[in-house]
C-alpha cells in the first residue's frame, strides 16, 4: 500500500493506504479526526467539508493519496484552545446548528465564502451554501450565523 | 469502490505513458463526476491516473486574441480571474455557477470538457464560442468534439491540455438547474460573434449541441423576445422525472432569452 | 426571569463539542477488535429467493462470517401498535425477520449479512454472493394496491389490505350531509417523503463473553424502547444483559424512532462471531431502508349550511404501509391522523374511514408530524376549496367555523378533548404580521413585474405530547408512553439529569438545565443532562411526537417535586422549624416569618454528610426518579400564511414571505423554540415544493434513491422565516407546556399550496398537488382554461 503524506491542522500526518481510501476516510478512521462527516454518497450534502491548500472541498469526492503534500485543515483546527474562532462562536451565538451533523461542514463552508467575499449579501450566502445540506435548521439561523460571522471576522 | 493502482504523473507525457501502459487505466482530473462513479462501483479502472501534479496544465491566459484556459484549472479559478472577468464575462459567470462552491473548487474545465456530461455547462460555452480543444496530440475544434452522451472526439490515452476560446462580440448563458442535483436541466450559452451567432444547448439533448433555429432567429434579430419566440421541436429532447421532453424544449427558449438579455 | 431561566434564550450547552468536531455520533465510535459489516439488499423489489451461494465469498480477503436468513434463528420485528378494522378483526402482521429466508418484498429487503476486516472487504465480498432470484411482479401504487388481481404482498392480506378501520359517527354524520346547503368535494394525495437525516443510520454491535452482556450503539431516538422491542421479541436478551446507547444523533425527524433490522442483525452477529461489530448505512442505502413518511390518498367532503358554517365531514383515506408493519406504522394514519379532521373547527359530525395497504415498498412510518400533516393538509386544502365555492373570504370561513376560545375544554366528534387554545389571536397576529391586508398591491405590483403573486393561509391544531397510556393502550398500543426522569443531586450542590428523553438536535442539555436550575435556583453550569444510555437512565420512551419537554420535562418537575419535598425536611430539621413553615424560593429554604435561611447547597451537603440531620425519619442522599403518565395529549395550533411568487416562463415558485404564528404552551427557550420552527416549516416547504419519493409503476425501483433526485431543500430554496408565538398553557401538565418540534411541517404545507393555488388562480387553476415543482406548475399553466381561452 502507497503511504501518504499530508500536514493536517499543523501538523504533518501520514499513514498507509489503499488507492481507493477517500480523503474523508483518511481523516476520520487514520487520523481519528471524526468532527468531518459523511452525510451522502453523491458528493451533495457538504457535510464532509475541509479545507486543501486554502479551499473548500468535498473530502469525500477526493482521494486521500490526491491530498499528497497538501495542507489540510479541519473543524478540529479552528479553535485555539477553549477559544472558539469567530465563525464558530457565530453560529452558537445565533443557533445555526442543531444536531451539530452538518455543522462542521457548515462552518468550513462558511470560511471559505468569506475569504473570498468578506461581506457577503443574504443572498450571496444562501447561494454560496448551495453545495451543504442541512435538514434541522431551515437555513435562517445559518445564514445569519455565516453573516455574523463574517463581521466579526473584520474584527 | 474497487481498488486501483494510483499515480501521479508530474509531465502529460508521463500521463500519456502511464495511460499507453495500462489499458484498463483512467484520468483522473478534478474526480468530481469519476470518484462519484467509482464509489458506486459504476467503473472499475486498473489505475487512476491524477493530472492534478501536472503544474503547466493550469492557468489562464490571453492570447491569439481570446483566452486559453489549462485543463486542470479549476471552474473557482476561472470564475474568479479578472482577465476572464474582462474577455469573457460570460464564462466566468457560468464558471461561478457550476455545482456548487467546493465542486468549483476541484472540479476542472478539462475534466468536464472530456466527459461531455449531457447536463454540463461548459460543453454549451466551448460549442457556442467556437473553442478549440488543445489535446497532447493535436487540436480539435469545438464543432468536431462532442460526439454523444459521454463521447467525444478524444481518443485512448489523449489528454486535454488547454481549451482556447476566441473572445465574442458579446456571450450569455443561462440556465435552468435541477432542483435536486443542480445539474443543468436545460442551460443555453449565446455568443455573438464575427462570424454571426451561435447558440449552443446543454442538457436537453444526449450532449451539447449547436441549435440552428435559435441561430437564425438571433441572426436576424439579436433580442431576448426573438430567442423566446423561438418554438422548439421537443421530439427527441431528454425527458426524466423533472423535466419532460416538452418542458425542456419550452426552456431552451426561454433559457436563450434570458441568456441573450444577461449577454455582454 | 433571570438570564439563564425559564424563557430566556439561552445560548446551547451542546454547541461546544458540535463546533469543534467533538461531538460522539455512533460512526465515530470504534470499539476494541471491532469488524466491520455489509449487509447484501435485494435488487428486485418482490422476488423469491431460490438460492444463495456464499462460497465464494466466505473465502474472499478478510470475511470473517457470512450470514443469510438460513442462519438466522431468533424471532422477527414486532408492531408496536395493533389496530383493528371495522368488523372487529385485528389487523394482518406479517412476520418481519431482520434477514429473508425464502422472499424479498422491496428493494433493499435484507439478504445477507457480511462481516470482514474492513468495510471495503465486506462490500468486496459481497459481490461474490450469488443470489438466485425468481422475479415476481411487484405493487407500489398506494390507489391501487387493493385493486382485485394486483400482485400480493402478503398472503394473509387479501387484496394487500392490512386493516380497514374507522373512525365518528357515520349515522350522524350522513344525517348532516343530508341537511348540507353545499358539499365540496376534493381528491388529494400525501405524497410519500424520504426523511433524510443527515447522520446516516449506523449501529455497533458488542458481545461480552465475560458477563454475557450485549451493547448496542445506535442511531435511535429511543433507547430504551429498543432495549425493550429487540430483548424481549427479536433476540430474547434481557434487560439487564442488555445496553442501548444513542450517543449524539444526527437527526432523526421520526426515522430514527423504530427498531431496525441491522440494530437485532449487529447485536446477534457480534456474539456470533465475538467481535463487535460495526455498519453505517450509506445514503443511497438509507434511502432504501429508513422508514418513509406520509403517502396518503384520500377523498374528503365537507358539508356546510348556505352561511359556509361546517356541518359535516367525510374522509376516505388509503395509506401505504410499504411492505412490513414498521414500529408504529398502524397508528400513523389512524391515532394520528383521523383523530386531527375536526383541526380547529366545530364541525360536528365527522366520519372517517382508513384502509391500510402493503406494497412493494421501503416501510412507511411516523415523519415529522406523523398523521397531523396529512389530516391538516386535507382539511386546510378543503377549506379553502370550500371558501371558493361558497364564494366567501378564505380568512372569514375559518374565523365562522373556529372553536372558540371560551369553549375550552372542548371535546370533538373524533375522540379528543382540547383543554386550550386561542385560534383567533394567532390569526389575527399572522394577519397583521404577513400584511394580509396589503397583498393585493403586492400581487399587482408583481403583475407588471410579469410574476404571479398568491398568499396563503393555513390555520391548524394538532395532538402531540404523546401521551396518556391508558388511553393510548385502550386503542391499540402495546407500549405505556410516560416518561422518566431523574435528579441527582450531588453533595456539593450540583445535579446530574437523568432524562428517559433524547436529544438529537433539539437542545435539551440546555432547556432541561434551564428548567432544573431556575426551579432549584442553582446555576446553569452546575447542571448537566445525561440522556441516551440505558445503563444511565432508569428509563425512558424517547424523543417523538413533540413530547420531550411537555412529558420528559414534566418527569424532572415531579423528580423535583420529591427533592424538594425531601429537601424541604432536612432544611427544617437544619433550621428547627416545622416542615409546614418552610418555604422554597431561590434557591434557599427559609422559615416563614423569621429570617431563618439554608441554601440548597447547604441541604445538598447535610444530605450526603448527615451528621445533624432526622436520620430516623430520613434516609440520607438526595436522588429522586419520577415517571410522569401525561392526562391527556397537548393542543398546539396557530395560522401560518405564505406568499409566493410563480415564474412563468419556467414555473418556479419562489417563497417572499413566510409566517408563523403558532401556541405552543410554555416556552422554555425562545431560541430554541424559534429553531424547532424554522426546521419544521422548512421540511413543510420541502413537502410542499421539492420533495417526494418516487418508485417505478412496473419494477418497483426507488427512482429518487439519490440526493441527486430526491430534492432536499438547500439555504437557497428557502426564505427568512416571521415567527411568533402566542401561548394558552397547557392545563394538565405541570410545565403549561405543548410542544413545538413538529408544528412547523403540520401547518406549512397547506399553506404554501393554498398560495400556488391562489398565484395561479387568475389563470383558472384550481389545484395543484404536491410538491409543487416547476414542471408541475408549468404544466398547470398550460392546461389552464384562461391560458387557453387566451390563446
Amino acid at each position: 500500500m502507497p503511504t501518504v503524506e499530508m500536514t493536517v491542522n499543523g501538523k504533518r500526518a501520514s499513514a498507509q493506504v489503499e488507492g481507493r481510501t477517500l480523503l474523508v476516510q483518511f481523516l476520520r478512521e487514520k487520523l481519528g479526526l471524526t468532527g468531518t462527516h459523511v452525510g451522502c454518497d453523491t458528493s451533495q450534502c457538504g457535510a464532509c467539508v475541509v479545507h486543501v491548500d486554502g479551499r473548500a472541498v468535498k473530502s469525500c469526492t477526493m482521494l486521500a493519496l490526491q491530498a499528497s503534500g497538501a495542507t489540510v485543515t479541519t473543524i478540529e483546527g479552528l479553535a485555539s484552545g477553549e477559544t472558539l474562532h469567530p465563525m464558530q462562536e457565530a453560529f452558537r451565538d445565533n443557533h445555526g446548528l442543531q444536531c451539530g451533523f452538518c455543522t462542521p461542514g457548515m462552518v468550513m463552508t462558511a470560511l471559505d465564502l468569506v475569504k473570498n467575499n468578506p461581506n457577503p449579501s443574504e443572498e450571496q450566502i444562501r447561494h454560496g451554501l448551495e453545495g451543504n445540506i442541512c435538514r434541522c435548521t431551515g437555513y435562517h439561523n445559518i445564514v445569519k450565523a455565516v453573516k455574523a460571522g463574517a463581521s466579526a471576522m473584520k474584527g | 469502490m474497487h481498488d486501483f493502482g494510483y499515480h501521479r504523473p508530474a509531465s502529460a507525457s508521463d500521463a500519456a505513458g502511464l495511460l499507453a501502459k495500462n489499458a484498463e487505466a483512467k484520468i483522473v482530473a478534478g474526480g468530481m463526476t469519476l470518484i462519484p462513479t467509482l464509489k458506486q462501483r459504476l467503473a472499475q479502472p486498473s489505475d487512476l491516473v491524477d493530472l492534478g501534479g501536472i503544474a503547466d496544465l493550469k492557468g489562464i491566459k490571453s492570447e491569439a486574441g481570446g483566452i486559453t484556459i489549462g485543463a486542470m484549472t479549476p471552474h473557482a479559478d476561472v470564475a474568479r480571474s479578472a482577465e476572464m472577468q474582462k474577455t469573457i464575462p460570460a464564462l466566468s459567470a457560468l464558471a461561478g455557477g457550476i455545482g456548487d462552491p467546493q465542486v468549483r473548487n476541484r472540479g476542472t474545465i478539462g475534466g468536464s470538457v472530456a466527459n461531455s456530461d449531457p447536463a454540463a455547462d461548459y460543453p454549451a460555452a466551448v460549442l457556442a464560442l467556437g473553442a478549440t480543444i488543445r489535446t497532447n496530440k493535436r487540436e480539435i475544434k469545438a464543432d468536431d468534439f462532442f460526439k454523444g452522451m459521454f463521447e467525444t472526439a478524444l481518443q485512448d490515452g489523449e489528454i486535454i491540455t488547454a481549451i482556447h476560446f476566441p473572445k465574442p462580440d458579446k456571450a450569455g448563458y443561462s440556465k435552468f438547474p435541477n432542483p435536486a442535483s443542480r445539474y443543468a436541466i436545460v442551460g443555453v450559452f449565446v455568443a455573438k460573434t464575427g462570424g454571426g451567432v451561435r447558440v449552443a444547448v446543454t442538457g436537453a439533448g444526449p450532449c451539447a449541441y449547436r441549435s440552428k433555429e435559435l441561430e437564425s432567429a438571433l441572426n436576424a434579430n439579436f433580442t431576448a423576445d426573438a430567442a423566446k419566440a423561438v418554438k422548439i421541436n421537443a421530439a427527441g429532447l431528454n425527458s426524466d422525472l423533472h423535466a419532460t421532453a416538452a418542458y425542456r424544449g419550452h426552456l431552451v427558449s426561454v433559457m436563450a432569452a434570458r441568456a441573450v438579455a444577461a449577454a455582454s | 426571569m433571570t438570564a439563564t431561566g425559564i424563557g430566556a434564550a439561552v445560548k446551547r450547552k451542546e454547541d461546544y463539542r458540535f463546533l469543534t468536531g467533538q461531538g460522539t455520533y455512533t460512526d465515530d465510535i470504534n470499539r476494541h477488535g471491532q469488524a466491520y459489516a455489509y449487509i447484501l439488499r435485494s435488487p428486485h423489489a418482490h422476488a423469491e429467493i431460490a438460492k444463495i451461494d456464499t462460497a465464494a465469498a466466505k473465502s474472499a480477503p478478510g470475511v470473517i462470517a457470512i450470514f443469510t436468513g438460513a442462519d438466522y434463528d431468533k424471532g422477527g420485528l414486532p408492531a408496536g401498535w395493533q389496530i383493528h378494522s371495522k368488523d372487529g378483526s385485528p389487523m394482518i402482521e406479517p412476520p418481519h425477520l431482520p434477514l429473508c429466508k425464502d422472499r424479498v418484498r422491496h428493494v433493499g429487503d435484507q439478504v445477507a449479512l457480511v462481516v470482514a476486516e474492513t468495510y471495503a472487504q465486506a462490500k468486496d465480498a459481497a459481490e461474490q454472493i450469488e443470489v438466485t432470484y425468481k422475479e415476481l411482479p411487484a405493487i407500489v401504487s398506494t390507489a391501487d394496491a387493493d385493486k382485485p388481481g394486483k400482485p400480493q404482498v402478503w398472503p394473509d392480506a387479501k387484496n394487500n389490505t392490512c386493516f380497514d378501520w374507522h373512525l365518528g359517527d357515520k349515522a350522524a354524520t350522513d344525517a348532516a350531509f343530508a341537511k348540507a346547503a353545499h358539499v365540496t368535494k376534493i381528491d388529494l394525495v400525501n405524497q410519500r417523503l424520504v426523511p433524510n437525516a443527515m447522520e446516516p443510520r449506523a449501529a455497533v454491535g458488542e458481545y461480552d463473553r465475560a458477563t454475557g452482556e450485549y451493547t448496542l450503539y445506535t442511531t435511535s431516538q429511543n433507547p430504551h424502547v429498543i432495549r425493550l422491542l429487540m430483548g424481549a421479541f427479536v433476540l430474547q436478551i434481557p434487560e439487564h444483559k442488555l445496553r442501548v446507547v444513542a450517543p449524539d444523533v444526527g437527526g432523526g425527524f421520526g426515522s430514527k424512532i423504530f427498531h431496525y433490522a441491522e440494530e437485532a442483525l449487529l447485536t446477534w452477529a457480534a456474539a456470533k462471531v465475538h467481535r463487535p461489530i460495526k455498519w453505517t448505512a450509506e445514503r443511497s442505502e438509507s434511502f432504501i431502508t429508513d422508514a418513509q413518511g406520509r403517502d396518503h390518498v384520500s377523498h374528503a367532503e365537507l358539508a356546510m349550511d348556505k352561511d359556509g358554517k361546517f356541518l359535516g365531514l367525510r374522509v376516505s383515506t388509503i395509506a401505504n404501509m410499504g411492505a412490513y408493519l414498521s414500529t408504529f406504522a398502524p397508528c400513523v394514519p389512524t391515532y394520528l391522523y383521523a383523530t386531527l379532521l375536526a383541526g380547529v373547527y366545530t364541525t360536528p359530525a365527522i366520519y372517517a374511514e382508513v384502509k391500510a395497504i402493503f406494497t412493494n415498498t421501503v416501510a412507511v412510518d411516523a415523519y415529522r408530524g406523523a398523521g397531523r400533516p396529512e389530516a391538516t393538509y386535507l382539511l386546510e386544502r378543503l377549506v379553502d376549496k370550500a371558501a371558493r365555492e361558497m364564494k366567501m373570504d378564505r380568512v372569514e370561513i375559518r374565523r365562522k367555523n373556529f372553536i372558540p376560545r371560551e369553549a375550552f375544554p372542548y371535546q370533538t366528534p373524533v375522540a379528543l378533548q382540547y383543554d386550550s387554545g386561542d385560534y383567533h389571536s394567532t390569526l389575527e397576529m399572522a394577519l397583521k404580521s404577513a400584511d394580509w391586508a396589503g397583498f393585493e398591491g403586492r400581487r399587482a405590483e408583481a403583475k407588471k413585474r410579469g410574476k404571479l403573486r398568491g398568499i396563503g393561509i393555513s390555520t391548524y391544531l394538532e395532538a402531540c405530547g404523546i401521551a396518556p397510556s391508558a388511553v393510548v393502550g385502550s386503542l391499540g398500543a402495546r407500549a405505556g408512553l410516560y416518561e422518566c426522569g431523574s435528579i441527582r443531586v450531588h453533595p456539593t450542590g450540583s445535579v446530574t439529569v437523568f432524562t428517559g428523553s433524547h436529544s438529537h438536535g433539539q437542545g435539551h442539555e440546555t432547556t432541561f438545565s434551564q428548567l432544573v436550575s431556575d426551579t432549584l435556583g442553582i446555576p446553569i453550569e452546575n447542571v448537566d443532562v445525561v440522556h441516551g444510555d440505558t445503563s444511565k437512565v432508569p428509563f425512558g420512551m424517547g424523543t417523538y411526537g413533540s413530547r420531550s419537554l411537555a412529558v420528559g420535562g414534566s418527569a424532572l418537575v415531579k423528580a423535583m417535586d420529591k427533592i424538594i419535598a425531601k429537601a424541604k425536611r432536612i432544611a427544617a430539621h437544619l433550621m428547627e422549624a416545622s416542615v409546614a413553615d418552610v418555604e422554597f424560593k431561590n434557591g434557599a429554604f427559609t422559615v416563614a416569618g423569621t429570617d431563618k435561611s439554608v441554601p440548597f447547597g447547604t441541604v445538598a451537603l447535610t444530605a450526603y454528610v448527615p451528621h445533624n440531620y432526622p436520620i430516623t425519619e430520613l434516609e440520607p442522599g438526595l436522588e429522586e426518579t419520577a415517571f410522569y403518565d401525561p392526562l391527556n395529549f397537548t393542543y398546539p395550533g396557530g395560522t401560518h400564511i405564505c406568499e409566493v411568487e410563480v415564474d412563468p416562463d419556467t414555473g418556479v415558485t419562489r417563497i417572499v414571505n413566510f409566517t408563523a404564528v403558532d401556541d405552543v404552551g410554555r416556552v422554555i427557550n425562545p431560541m430554541i423554540v424559534e429553531g424547532q420552527v424554522h426546521g419544521g416549516v422548512a421540511q413543510g416547504i420541502g413537502q410542499a415544493l421539492l420533495e417526494r419519493c418516487v418508485y417505478d409503476e412496473q419494477s418497483g425501483q426507488l427512482l429518487t434513491g439519490s440526493l441527486m433526485d430526491y430534492c432536499m431543500p438547500r439555504a437557497d430554496d428557502l426564505p427568512n422565516f416571521k415567527v411568533a408565538t402566542h401561548a394558552t398553557m397547557c392545563t394538565h401538565n405541570p410545565i403549561g407546556a405543548k410542544g413545538v418540534g413538529e408544528v412547523g411541517a403540520i401547518g406549512s404545507p397547506p399553506a404554501i399550496i393554498n398560495a400556488v393555488i391562489d398565484a395561479l388562480s387568475p389563470l383558472g387553476v384550481q389545484d395543484i398537488s404536491m410538491p409543487a415543482t416547476p414542471l408541475k406548475v408549468w404544466q398547470a399553466i398550460q392546461g389552464a382554461p384562461a391560458k387557453m381561452a387566451a390563446e
